[in-house]
Protein backbone atom coordinates (compact mmCIF):
# COMPACT_ATOMS: atom_id res chain seq x y z
CA UNK A 1 0.00 0.00 0.00
CA UNK A 2 1.08 3.63 -0.99
CA UNK A 3 1.31 6.27 1.47
CA UNK A 4 2.00 10.18 0.78
CA UNK A 5 1.05 13.53 0.93
CA UNK A 6 -1.37 15.64 -1.24
CA UNK A 7 -1.29 19.21 -0.96
CA UNK A 8 -3.73 22.37 -2.82
CA UNK A 9 -1.03 25.02 -2.58
CA UNK A 10 -2.87 27.51 -0.94
CA UNK A 11 -1.18 30.96 -0.08
CA UNK A 12 -3.52 31.51 3.21
CA UNK A 13 -2.52 34.01 6.21
CA UNK A 14 -1.26 32.34 8.89
CA UNK A 15 -4.51 33.41 11.03
CA UNK A 16 -2.05 32.97 14.39
CA UNK A 17 0.09 35.69 13.37
CA UNK A 18 -1.63 37.37 10.33
CA UNK A 19 1.62 36.66 8.10
CA UNK A 20 1.22 35.66 4.59
CA UNK A 21 4.01 34.30 2.85
CA UNK A 22 5.11 35.27 -0.77
CA UNK A 23 4.24 32.93 -3.76
CA UNK A 24 7.99 32.27 -3.83
CA UNK A 25 8.13 30.93 0.17
CA UNK A 26 5.10 28.60 -0.69
CA UNK A 27 6.14 27.33 -3.45
CA UNK A 28 9.68 26.14 -2.10
CA UNK A 29 8.17 24.95 0.74
CA UNK A 30 6.07 22.88 -1.47
CA UNK A 31 8.95 21.49 -3.02
CA UNK A 32 10.23 21.13 0.88
CA UNK A 33 7.50 19.35 1.54
CA UNK A 34 7.62 16.85 -1.39
CA UNK A 35 11.75 16.54 -0.44
CA UNK A 36 10.85 15.76 2.94
CA UNK A 37 8.18 13.10 2.10
CA UNK A 38 10.86 11.43 0.64
CA UNK A 39 13.09 11.90 3.11
CA UNK A 40 11.03 10.27 5.64
CA UNK A 41 9.92 7.25 3.68
CA UNK A 42 6.40 8.36 2.10
CA UNK A 43 5.54 7.13 -1.18
CA UNK A 44 3.76 9.34 -3.05
CA UNK A 45 3.74 13.52 -3.43
CA UNK A 46 0.77 14.83 -4.99
CA UNK A 47 0.10 18.54 -5.69
CA UNK A 48 -3.11 20.35 -6.63
CA UNK A 49 -3.72 22.41 -9.82
CA UNK A 50 -5.17 25.86 -9.86
CA UNK A 51 -5.13 29.03 -11.79
CA UNK A 52 -6.82 31.40 -9.40
CA UNK A 53 -4.85 33.12 -5.98
CA UNK A 54 -4.86 32.14 -3.38
CA UNK A 55 -3.29 29.44 -5.00
CA UNK A 56 -0.06 28.86 -6.53
CA UNK A 57 0.17 25.76 -8.24
CA UNK A 58 -0.82 26.59 -11.76
CA UNK A 59 2.27 24.33 -13.52
CA UNK A 60 2.44 21.37 -12.00
CA UNK A 61 4.53 19.07 -14.15
CA UNK A 62 7.61 22.08 -13.61
CA UNK A 63 7.17 21.84 -10.15
CA UNK A 64 7.12 17.54 -10.10
CA UNK A 65 10.19 17.87 -12.91
CA UNK A 66 12.03 20.18 -10.66
CA UNK A 67 10.95 17.77 -7.86
CA UNK A 68 12.17 14.77 -9.65
CA UNK A 69 15.70 15.96 -10.08
CA UNK A 70 15.66 16.44 -6.30
CA UNK A 71 13.96 13.10 -5.23
CA UNK A 72 14.93 9.25 -5.85
CA UNK A 73 12.48 7.26 -5.09
CA UNK A 74 9.18 9.21 -4.00
CA UNK A 75 6.31 8.92 -7.13
CA UNK A 76 5.27 12.22 -8.68
CA UNK A 77 1.52 12.52 -8.54
CA UNK A 78 -1.57 15.09 -8.88
CA UNK A 79 -4.24 15.94 -6.76
CA UNK A 80 -6.32 16.84 -9.38
CA UNK A 81 -5.09 17.04 -13.10
CA UNK A 82 -7.71 19.49 -14.70
CA UNK A 83 -9.18 17.25 -17.36
CA UNK A 84 -12.00 19.36 -18.21
CA UNK A 85 -9.86 22.74 -18.93
CA UNK A 86 -6.58 21.61 -19.78
CA UNK A 87 -5.81 20.78 -23.21
CA UNK A 88 -5.63 16.68 -23.80
CA UNK A 89 -3.06 17.07 -26.07
CA UNK A 90 -0.95 19.26 -23.83
CA UNK A 91 -1.42 16.56 -20.68
CA UNK A 92 -0.45 14.19 -22.95
CA UNK A 93 3.04 15.63 -23.56
CA UNK A 94 3.77 17.32 -20.18
CA UNK A 95 3.22 14.09 -18.45
CA UNK A 96 5.41 11.97 -21.17
CA UNK A 97 8.10 14.42 -20.94
CA UNK A 98 7.73 14.33 -16.87
CA UNK A 99 7.99 10.44 -17.00
CA UNK A 100 11.18 10.66 -19.01
CA UNK A 101 12.97 12.80 -16.13
CA UNK A 102 11.61 11.52 -13.24
CA UNK A 103 12.29 7.50 -14.67
CA UNK A 104 8.71 6.61 -14.48
CA UNK A 105 8.00 8.00 -11.13
CA UNK A 106 4.74 9.12 -12.34
CA UNK A 107 1.00 9.15 -12.47
CA UNK A 108 -1.74 11.69 -12.02
CA UNK A 109 -5.22 12.02 -10.79
CA UNK A 110 -7.44 13.70 -12.73
CA UNK A 111 -10.25 15.96 -11.35
CA UNK A 112 -12.52 18.42 -13.00
CA UNK A 113 -12.39 21.40 -11.14
CA UNK A 114 -14.93 22.96 -8.80
CA UNK A 115 -14.47 26.55 -9.43
CA UNK A 116 -17.18 28.00 -12.05
CA UNK A 117 -14.53 31.51 -12.98
CA UNK A 118 -12.06 28.99 -14.10
CA UNK A 119 -13.72 27.48 -17.02
CA UNK A 120 -14.01 30.75 -18.95
CA UNK A 121 -10.86 31.65 -18.92
CA UNK A 122 -10.00 28.87 -20.75
CA UNK A 123 -12.75 28.37 -23.05
CA UNK A 124 -14.67 26.28 -21.62
CA UNK A 125 -18.42 25.74 -19.44
CA UNK A 126 -18.57 24.70 -16.16
CA UNK A 127 -21.93 23.29 -17.53
CA UNK A 128 -20.15 20.48 -19.69
CA UNK A 129 -17.68 19.18 -16.64
CA UNK A 130 -18.65 15.95 -17.03
CA UNK A 131 -18.43 15.80 -20.78
CA UNK A 132 -15.37 17.48 -21.04
CA UNK A 133 -13.98 14.86 -18.53
CA UNK A 134 -15.52 12.22 -20.68
CA UNK A 135 -14.30 13.30 -24.03
CA UNK A 136 -10.79 15.04 -23.05
CA UNK A 137 -10.04 11.50 -21.42
CA UNK A 138 -11.17 9.54 -24.29
CA UNK A 139 -8.45 11.75 -26.16
CA UNK A 140 -6.22 11.65 -23.82
CA UNK A 141 -5.36 7.76 -24.05
CA UNK A 142 -5.37 7.80 -27.37
CA UNK A 143 -2.68 10.34 -27.38
CA UNK A 144 -0.44 7.73 -25.32
CA UNK A 145 -1.20 4.32 -26.89
CA UNK A 146 -1.26 5.59 -30.22
CA UNK A 147 1.52 7.16 -32.26
CA UNK A 148 -0.73 8.77 -35.28
CA UNK A 149 -4.09 9.96 -33.91
CA UNK A 150 -6.92 11.27 -36.15
CA UNK A 151 -9.51 12.98 -34.26
CA UNK A 152 -12.29 14.94 -33.81
CA UNK A 153 -15.00 15.80 -30.94
CA UNK A 154 -17.02 18.39 -29.42
CA UNK A 155 -14.93 20.78 -27.74
CA UNK A 156 -11.34 21.23 -29.63
CA UNK A 157 -9.98 21.43 -33.05
CA UNK A 158 -9.70 18.20 -34.71
CA UNK A 159 -6.66 16.29 -35.07
CA UNK A 160 -4.95 14.82 -38.16
CA UNK A 161 -2.06 12.99 -37.95
CA UNK A 162 -0.79 13.94 -34.98
CA UNK A 163 1.87 11.88 -33.01
CA UNK A 164 2.33 13.38 -28.85
CA UNK A 165 5.92 13.77 -28.48
CA UNK A 166 7.69 12.63 -26.50
CA UNK A 167 6.23 9.16 -26.92
CA UNK A 168 5.22 7.52 -22.74
CA UNK A 169 8.44 5.91 -21.38
CA UNK A 170 9.26 2.68 -22.65
CA UNK A 171 5.39 2.78 -24.55
CA UNK A 172 3.58 2.27 -21.03
CA UNK A 173 1.41 5.95 -20.44
CA UNK A 174 1.12 6.88 -16.99
CA UNK A 175 -1.41 5.34 -14.41
CA UNK A 176 -4.55 7.27 -14.01
CA UNK A 177 -6.91 7.87 -11.17
CA UNK A 178 -10.14 9.23 -11.49
CA UNK A 179 -11.30 11.59 -8.72
CA UNK A 180 -14.17 12.96 -7.85
CA UNK A 181 -16.09 13.72 -4.77
CA UNK A 182 -20.01 13.37 -5.97
CA UNK A 183 -20.27 12.51 -9.31
CA UNK A 184 -21.24 8.69 -10.18
CA UNK A 185 -20.14 9.59 -13.93
CA UNK A 186 -16.77 9.98 -12.93
CA UNK A 187 -16.93 6.44 -10.80
CA UNK A 188 -18.07 4.76 -14.02
CA UNK A 189 -15.41 5.89 -15.95
CA UNK A 190 -12.93 4.77 -13.43
CA UNK A 191 -14.49 1.80 -13.71
CA UNK A 192 -14.84 1.04 -17.53
CA UNK A 193 -11.37 1.80 -18.11
CA UNK A 194 -10.28 -0.55 -15.26
CA UNK A 195 -8.77 2.81 -14.00
CA UNK A 196 -7.91 3.92 -10.62
CA UNK A 197 -10.37 5.94 -8.43
CA UNK A 198 -9.65 8.69 -5.81
CA UNK A 199 -11.83 9.80 -3.31
CA UNK A 200 -10.31 13.05 -1.69
CA UNK A 201 -11.99 12.05 1.55
CA UNK A 202 -12.10 14.99 3.14
CA UNK A 203 -15.07 17.33 3.03
CA UNK A 204 -17.96 14.96 2.85
CA UNK A 205 -19.35 12.18 5.34
CA UNK A 206 -17.56 8.47 4.48
CA UNK A 207 -20.85 7.39 3.27
CA UNK A 208 -20.60 9.47 0.60
CA UNK A 209 -17.05 7.99 -0.01
CA UNK A 210 -18.95 4.79 0.43
CA UNK A 211 -21.38 5.11 -2.03
CA UNK A 212 -18.70 5.97 -4.26
CA UNK A 213 -16.05 3.28 -4.16
CA UNK A 214 -18.91 0.83 -4.03
CA UNK A 215 -20.33 1.71 -7.26
CA UNK A 216 -16.72 2.11 -8.73
CA UNK A 217 -15.83 -1.52 -7.42
CA UNK A 218 -19.13 -2.98 -8.66
CA UNK A 219 -18.53 -1.28 -12.30
CA UNK A 220 -15.09 -2.24 -11.96
CA UNK A 221 -16.21 -5.58 -12.09
CA UNK A 222 -18.83 -5.53 -14.61
CA UNK A 223 -16.49 -4.19 -16.98
CA UNK A 224 -14.32 -7.56 -16.46
CA UNK A 225 -11.02 -6.09 -14.95
CA UNK A 226 -11.23 -8.15 -11.89
CA UNK A 227 -13.24 -8.82 -8.88
CA UNK A 228 -14.92 -5.57 -7.25
CA UNK A 229 -12.00 -6.22 -4.24
CA UNK A 230 -9.35 -6.10 -7.08
CA UNK A 231 -10.52 -2.19 -8.21
CA UNK A 232 -7.88 -0.17 -7.65
CA UNK A 233 -8.88 3.00 -4.55
CA UNK A 234 -7.14 5.73 -3.44
CA UNK A 235 -7.96 7.95 -0.49
CA UNK A 236 -6.96 11.55 1.21
CA UNK A 237 -7.33 12.42 4.78
CA UNK A 238 -6.39 15.30 6.38
CA UNK A 239 -4.74 15.39 9.97
CA UNK A 240 -3.29 17.50 12.63
CA UNK A 241 -0.90 15.68 15.34
CA UNK A 242 0.70 16.40 18.62
CA UNK A 243 1.86 13.96 21.27
CA UNK A 244 -0.69 15.63 23.39
CA UNK A 245 -4.11 15.55 21.85
CA UNK A 246 -5.20 18.53 23.49
CA UNK A 247 -2.21 20.38 22.20
CA UNK A 248 -3.12 19.45 19.01
CA UNK A 249 -6.60 20.76 19.41
CA UNK A 250 -5.39 24.19 20.72
CA UNK A 251 -3.25 24.31 18.32
CA UNK A 252 -4.83 23.72 15.19
CA UNK A 253 -8.21 25.55 16.03
CA UNK A 254 -7.66 28.91 14.74
CA UNK A 255 -6.35 27.11 11.43
CA UNK A 256 -9.59 25.37 10.98
CA UNK A 257 -11.47 27.69 12.14
CA UNK A 258 -10.29 30.50 9.55
CA UNK A 259 -9.38 27.82 6.39
CA UNK A 260 -10.47 28.87 3.29
CA UNK A 261 -12.75 25.90 2.24
CA UNK A 262 -14.78 24.90 5.61
CA UNK A 263 -13.87 28.08 7.56
CA UNK A 264 -16.38 29.66 9.56
CA UNK A 265 -18.67 27.17 9.45
CA UNK A 266 -19.22 24.08 11.39
CA UNK A 267 -16.96 23.71 14.54
CA UNK A 268 -14.10 21.69 14.63
CA UNK A 269 -15.79 19.08 17.27
CA UNK A 270 -18.46 18.79 14.71
CA UNK A 271 -16.36 18.43 11.86
CA UNK A 272 -13.86 15.90 13.32
CA UNK A 273 -16.68 13.71 14.13
CA UNK A 274 -18.57 13.82 10.62
CA UNK A 275 -15.43 13.67 8.03
CA UNK A 276 -12.27 11.77 8.16
CA UNK A 277 -10.79 14.66 9.80
CA UNK A 278 -8.72 13.81 12.89
CA UNK A 279 -6.77 16.03 15.43
CA UNK A 280 -5.01 14.28 17.88
CA UNK A 281 -2.13 12.54 18.71
CA UNK A 282 -0.79 9.79 16.43
CA UNK A 283 -2.36 7.14 17.50
CA UNK A 284 -5.40 8.77 17.06
CA UNK A 285 -4.64 8.93 13.81
CA UNK A 286 -3.57 5.52 13.39
CA UNK A 287 -7.02 4.39 14.40
CA UNK A 288 -9.08 6.73 12.59
CA UNK A 289 -6.80 5.72 8.80
CA UNK A 290 -7.66 2.12 9.75
CA UNK A 291 -10.94 2.34 10.29
CA UNK A 292 -11.29 3.81 6.40
CA UNK A 293 -10.93 0.14 5.38
CA UNK A 294 -14.61 -0.65 7.18
CA UNK A 295 -15.99 1.49 4.36
CA UNK A 296 -13.66 1.49 1.06
CA UNK A 297 -12.21 -1.86 1.59
CA UNK A 298 -8.41 -3.29 0.98
CA UNK A 299 -7.11 -0.03 -0.77
CA UNK A 300 -4.09 0.63 -2.45
CA UNK A 301 -3.22 4.29 -1.53
CA UNK A 302 -3.61 6.75 1.38
CA UNK A 303 -2.43 10.42 0.59
CA UNK A 304 -2.92 13.28 3.78
CA UNK A 305 -3.62 16.52 3.27
CA UNK A 306 -1.14 18.12 6.28
CA UNK A 307 -0.03 21.57 5.04
CA UNK A 308 -3.11 24.33 4.50
CA UNK A 309 -4.48 26.74 5.67
CA UNK A 310 -2.15 29.03 6.34
CA UNK A 311 0.16 26.59 8.56
CA UNK A 312 3.92 27.21 9.08
CA UNK A 313 6.18 25.23 7.05
CA UNK A 314 8.39 24.07 10.43
CA UNK A 315 5.14 22.50 11.48
CA UNK A 316 4.15 20.99 8.62
CA UNK A 317 7.66 19.32 8.24
CA UNK A 318 7.10 18.13 11.93
CA UNK A 319 3.70 16.74 10.84
CA UNK A 320 5.75 14.67 8.13
CA UNK A 321 8.24 13.59 10.05
CA UNK A 322 5.75 12.29 12.73
CA UNK A 323 3.57 10.35 9.90
CA UNK A 324 7.02 9.01 8.47
CA UNK A 325 8.50 7.77 11.77
CA UNK A 326 5.23 7.27 13.84
CA UNK A 327 1.86 6.91 12.14
CA UNK A 328 3.03 5.26 8.38
CA UNK A 329 4.73 2.87 9.69
CA UNK A 330 1.93 0.81 11.98
CA UNK A 331 -0.49 1.42 9.21
CA UNK A 332 1.75 -0.74 7.07
CA UNK A 333 1.80 -3.52 9.61
CA UNK A 334 -1.66 -2.72 9.96
CA UNK A 335 -3.32 -2.44 7.12
CA UNK A 336 -1.47 -5.82 5.35
CA UNK A 337 -2.54 -8.14 7.58
CA UNK A 338 -6.20 -9.49 6.61
CA UNK A 339 -5.69 -7.74 3.41
CA UNK A 340 -7.34 -10.23 0.90
CA UNK A 341 -4.75 -12.19 -1.10
CA UNK A 342 -5.51 -11.28 -4.76
CA UNK A 343 -5.77 -7.45 -3.50
CA UNK A 344 -2.95 -6.12 -6.03
CA UNK A 345 -0.71 -3.21 -5.26
CA UNK A 346 -1.15 0.35 -6.84
CA UNK A 347 0.03 -0.04 -10.19
CA UNK A 348 3.47 1.46 -10.94
CA UNK A 349 5.57 1.95 -13.90
CA UNK A 350 7.64 -1.02 -13.23
CA UNK A 351 4.25 -3.30 -12.70
CA UNK A 352 2.85 -1.66 -15.76
CA UNK A 353 6.14 -2.40 -17.75
CA UNK A 354 6.25 -6.28 -17.21
CA UNK A 355 2.43 -6.13 -17.88
CA UNK A 356 2.70 -4.43 -21.45
CA UNK A 357 5.76 -6.71 -21.73
CA UNK A 358 3.77 -10.14 -20.96
CA UNK A 359 0.56 -8.89 -23.27
CA UNK A 360 3.33 -8.42 -26.42
CA UNK A 361 4.57 -11.92 -25.81
CA UNK A 362 1.76 -13.55 -25.42
CA UNK A 363 0.19 -11.78 -28.22
CA UNK A 364 1.55 -13.59 -32.23
CA UNK A 365 3.39 -11.22 -34.25
CA UNK A 366 1.30 -9.74 -37.01
CA UNK A 367 3.30 -10.74 -40.60
CA UNK B 1 -52.20 0.46 3.16
CA UNK B 2 -49.58 2.30 3.65
CA UNK B 3 -49.23 5.14 6.15
CA UNK B 4 -49.32 8.55 4.39
CA UNK B 5 -46.86 10.57 5.63
CA UNK B 6 -46.80 14.86 5.71
CA UNK B 7 -43.28 16.60 6.33
CA UNK B 8 -44.48 19.74 8.02
CA UNK B 9 -41.72 22.68 7.73
CA UNK B 10 -41.88 25.60 9.75
CA UNK B 11 -39.54 28.23 10.17
CA UNK B 12 -40.97 30.25 13.37
CA UNK B 13 -38.37 31.55 15.50
CA UNK B 14 -40.46 32.03 19.06
CA UNK B 15 -41.85 30.10 21.48
CA UNK B 16 -44.54 29.78 20.94
CA UNK B 17 -44.79 30.35 17.42
CA UNK B 18 -47.96 31.28 15.45
CA UNK B 19 -45.94 30.33 12.35
CA UNK B 20 -45.72 26.46 14.09
CA UNK B 21 -49.70 27.38 15.14
CA UNK B 22 -50.68 27.00 11.85
CA UNK B 23 -48.70 24.52 10.62
CA UNK B 24 -49.96 22.48 13.30
CA UNK B 25 -53.55 23.63 12.16
CA UNK B 26 -52.84 22.83 8.83
CA UNK B 27 -51.48 19.51 9.41
CA UNK B 28 -54.09 18.45 11.74
CA UNK B 29 -56.83 19.35 9.03
CA UNK B 30 -55.22 17.08 6.39
CA UNK B 31 -54.66 14.16 8.96
CA UNK B 32 -58.77 14.56 9.64
CA UNK B 33 -59.80 14.51 6.28
CA UNK B 34 -57.96 11.40 5.57
CA UNK B 35 -58.28 9.69 8.64
CA UNK B 36 -62.09 10.33 7.49
CA UNK B 37 -60.96 8.49 4.20
CA UNK B 38 -59.58 5.72 6.45
CA UNK B 39 -55.87 6.60 5.56
CA UNK B 40 -53.39 6.38 8.57
CA UNK B 41 -50.81 9.56 8.91
CA UNK B 42 -47.99 10.04 9.94
CA UNK B 43 -46.89 13.59 10.76
CA UNK B 44 -43.40 14.81 11.23
CA UNK B 45 -42.50 17.83 12.23
CA UNK B 46 -39.12 20.11 10.55
CA UNK B 47 -38.16 22.69 13.10
CA UNK B 48 -36.13 25.13 11.18
CA UNK B 49 -34.79 26.94 14.32
CA UNK B 50 -33.31 24.42 15.61
CA UNK B 51 -31.48 23.51 12.33
CA UNK B 52 -30.38 27.60 11.89
CA UNK B 53 -26.86 26.64 12.57
CA UNK B 54 -26.50 22.97 10.74
CA UNK B 55 -28.46 25.05 7.43
CA UNK B 56 -25.67 28.03 7.46
CA UNK B 57 -22.85 25.43 8.05
CA UNK B 58 -24.00 23.60 4.96
CA UNK B 59 -23.99 26.81 3.06
CA UNK B 60 -20.40 26.71 4.01
CA UNK B 61 -19.08 23.24 3.82
CA UNK B 62 -21.82 22.31 0.69
CA UNK B 63 -22.53 19.08 2.92
CA UNK B 64 -25.70 18.60 5.78
CA UNK B 65 -24.57 17.41 9.17
CA UNK B 66 -26.25 14.20 10.62
CA UNK B 67 -29.34 16.36 11.90
CA UNK B 68 -29.45 18.66 8.84
CA UNK B 69 -29.65 15.30 6.48
CA UNK B 70 -32.47 13.68 8.88
CA UNK B 71 -34.32 16.90 8.38
CA UNK B 72 -33.76 16.76 4.62
CA UNK B 73 -34.69 13.51 4.29
CA UNK B 74 -37.78 13.28 5.73
CA UNK B 75 -39.01 16.13 3.71
CA UNK B 76 -37.81 14.39 0.77
CA UNK B 77 -39.11 11.21 1.50
CA UNK B 78 -42.69 11.91 2.70
CA UNK B 79 -45.79 11.80 0.37
CA UNK B 80 -46.56 15.63 0.58
CA UNK B 81 -44.85 18.95 2.41
CA UNK B 82 -46.92 21.40 4.45
CA UNK B 83 -43.97 24.22 4.58
CA UNK B 84 -44.80 27.57 6.93
CA UNK B 85 -42.56 30.44 7.36
CA UNK B 86 -43.14 34.11 8.85
CA UNK B 87 -42.95 36.85 6.44
CA UNK B 88 -39.91 39.00 7.34
CA UNK B 89 -39.26 41.99 5.12
CA UNK B 90 -41.85 41.29 2.38
CA UNK B 91 -40.85 37.72 1.99
CA UNK B 92 -40.07 34.15 3.39
CA UNK B 93 -37.46 34.08 5.94
CA UNK B 94 -33.83 33.77 4.87
CA UNK B 95 -33.53 30.57 7.21
CA UNK B 96 -36.68 28.58 5.33
CA UNK B 97 -35.33 29.98 1.49
CA UNK B 98 -31.79 28.13 3.14
CA UNK B 99 -33.38 25.06 3.98
CA UNK B 100 -35.02 25.06 0.45
CA UNK B 101 -31.25 25.96 -1.03
CA UNK B 102 -29.44 23.44 0.25
CA UNK B 103 -32.12 20.53 -0.71
CA UNK B 104 -30.79 18.40 -3.48
CA UNK B 105 -32.14 19.10 -6.94
CA UNK B 106 -35.08 17.89 -7.53
CA UNK B 107 -35.58 16.78 -4.37
CA UNK B 108 -39.15 17.83 -4.43
CA UNK B 109 -40.08 17.62 -8.07
CA UNK B 110 -44.02 16.81 -8.09
CA UNK B 111 -44.11 16.58 -4.41
CA UNK B 112 -47.68 17.64 -3.57
CA UNK B 113 -47.18 20.85 -1.12
CA UNK B 114 -49.46 23.65 0.63
CA UNK B 115 -47.84 26.66 1.62
CA UNK B 116 -48.70 29.16 4.60
CA UNK B 117 -47.28 31.67 5.60
CA UNK B 118 -47.57 34.71 9.39
CA UNK B 119 -47.21 38.25 9.39
CA UNK B 120 -47.97 40.67 11.88
CA UNK B 121 -51.00 42.11 9.31
CA UNK B 122 -53.07 40.89 6.79
CA UNK B 123 -51.24 43.72 4.60
CA UNK B 124 -48.46 40.72 4.02
CA UNK B 125 -50.54 37.61 2.68
CA UNK B 126 -49.56 38.26 -1.04
CA UNK B 127 -46.22 37.13 -0.40
CA UNK B 128 -47.43 33.79 -0.70
CA UNK B 129 -48.02 34.43 -3.96
CA UNK B 130 -45.39 36.46 -4.74
CA UNK B 131 -42.93 34.91 -2.99
CA UNK B 132 -43.52 31.33 -1.75
CA UNK B 133 -45.28 30.26 -4.68
CA UNK B 134 -42.74 31.56 -7.53
CA UNK B 135 -39.84 29.56 -4.88
CA UNK B 136 -41.93 25.91 -4.85
CA UNK B 137 -42.66 26.28 -8.92
CA UNK B 138 -38.98 26.32 -9.14
CA UNK B 139 -38.58 23.47 -6.97
CA UNK B 140 -40.99 21.77 -9.32
CA UNK B 141 -43.01 20.85 -6.18
CA UNK B 142 -47.59 20.30 -7.29
CA UNK B 143 -48.66 23.19 -4.72
CA UNK B 144 -52.28 23.38 -4.28
CA UNK B 145 -54.24 26.15 -5.07
CA UNK B 146 -55.06 27.68 -1.80
CA UNK B 147 -52.23 28.91 0.65
CA UNK B 148 -53.35 29.86 4.34
CA UNK B 149 -51.79 33.42 5.46
CA UNK B 150 -52.57 34.24 8.98
CA UNK B 151 -52.07 37.55 10.33
CA UNK B 152 -51.85 38.44 14.10
CA UNK B 153 -55.47 39.59 13.97
CA UNK B 154 -56.85 36.22 12.98
CA UNK B 155 -55.84 34.26 16.27
CA UNK B 156 -57.69 37.25 18.10
CA UNK B 157 -60.94 37.23 16.95
CA UNK B 158 -63.18 34.64 17.77
CA UNK B 159 -64.55 34.05 13.95
CA UNK B 160 -60.76 34.06 13.26
CA UNK B 161 -61.91 36.22 10.36
CA UNK B 162 -62.46 33.31 7.52
CA UNK B 163 -58.91 31.98 8.73
CA UNK B 164 -60.42 28.35 9.83
CA UNK B 165 -62.37 28.59 6.20
CA UNK B 166 -58.96 29.15 4.66
CA UNK B 167 -57.47 25.73 6.35
CA UNK B 168 -60.28 24.16 5.41
CA UNK B 169 -60.06 25.01 1.51
CA UNK B 170 -56.36 23.87 1.88
CA UNK B 171 -56.66 21.09 3.51
CA UNK B 172 -59.65 19.91 1.29
CA UNK B 173 -57.20 20.47 -1.45
CA UNK B 174 -54.11 18.63 0.02
CA UNK B 175 -56.55 16.14 1.36
CA UNK B 176 -57.92 14.98 -2.40
CA UNK B 177 -54.29 14.93 -4.28
CA UNK B 178 -53.04 12.73 -1.58
CA UNK B 179 -56.09 10.28 -1.66
CA UNK B 180 -55.97 10.30 -5.79
CA UNK B 181 -52.16 9.64 -5.93
CA UNK B 182 -50.70 6.52 -6.77
CA UNK B 183 -48.40 4.86 -4.13
CA UNK B 184 -44.95 6.77 -4.26
CA UNK B 185 -42.46 5.88 -6.71
CA UNK B 186 -38.97 5.67 -6.26
CA UNK B 187 -37.32 8.50 -6.72
CA UNK B 188 -34.33 7.75 -9.42
CA UNK B 189 -30.89 7.39 -7.30
CA UNK B 190 -28.10 8.77 -9.57
CA UNK B 191 -26.09 5.70 -8.22
CA UNK B 192 -28.23 2.75 -8.61
CA UNK B 193 -29.30 4.16 -11.99
CA UNK B 194 -25.93 4.96 -13.09
CA UNK B 195 -25.38 5.86 -17.04
CA UNK B 196 -23.10 3.23 -18.87
CA UNK B 197 -19.85 4.74 -19.92
CA UNK B 198 -20.45 3.56 -23.35
CA UNK B 199 -24.07 5.43 -22.95
CA UNK B 200 -21.74 8.98 -22.16
CA UNK B 201 -19.29 8.74 -25.00
CA UNK B 202 -21.82 8.19 -27.18
CA UNK B 203 -23.84 11.04 -26.07
CA UNK B 204 -20.50 13.02 -27.13
CA UNK B 205 -20.23 11.48 -30.81
CA UNK B 206 -20.71 13.53 -33.99
CA UNK B 207 -23.03 13.10 -35.87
Amino acid sequence: MQFGIFTVGDVTPDPTTGRTPSERERIKAMVAIAQKAEEVGLDVFATGEHHNPPFVPSSPTTMLGWIAAKTERIILSTSTTLITTNDPVKIAEDFAMLQHLADGRVDLILGRGNTGPVYPWFGKDIRDGISLAVENYALLRRLWREDVVDWEGRFRTPLQSFTSTPRPLDGVPPFVWHGSIRSPEIAEQAAYYGDGFFHNNIFWPKDHTERMIELYRTRYAHYGHGTPEQAIVGLGGQVFMRRNSQDAVREFRPYFDNAPVYGHGPSLEEFTAQTPLTVGTPEQVIEKTLSFRDYAGDYQRQLFLVDHAGLPLKTVLEQIDLLGEEVVPVLRREFAENRGADVPDAPTHASLLAAHEATAQAEPVQS
Amino acid sequence: MEAITLAVVSAGLSQPSSTRLLADRLSEAVRDRLADAGREVLIEHVELRELAHPIADNLVTGFPGEALRGATETVTGADAVIAVSPIFSASYSGLFKSFFDVLEQGALTGKPALLGATGGTARHSLALDHALRPLFAYLRAAVVPTAVFAASEDWASAEQNGLRQHIDRAADELAAVLLRQPARTRRPDAFADVVPFEQQLAALRLP
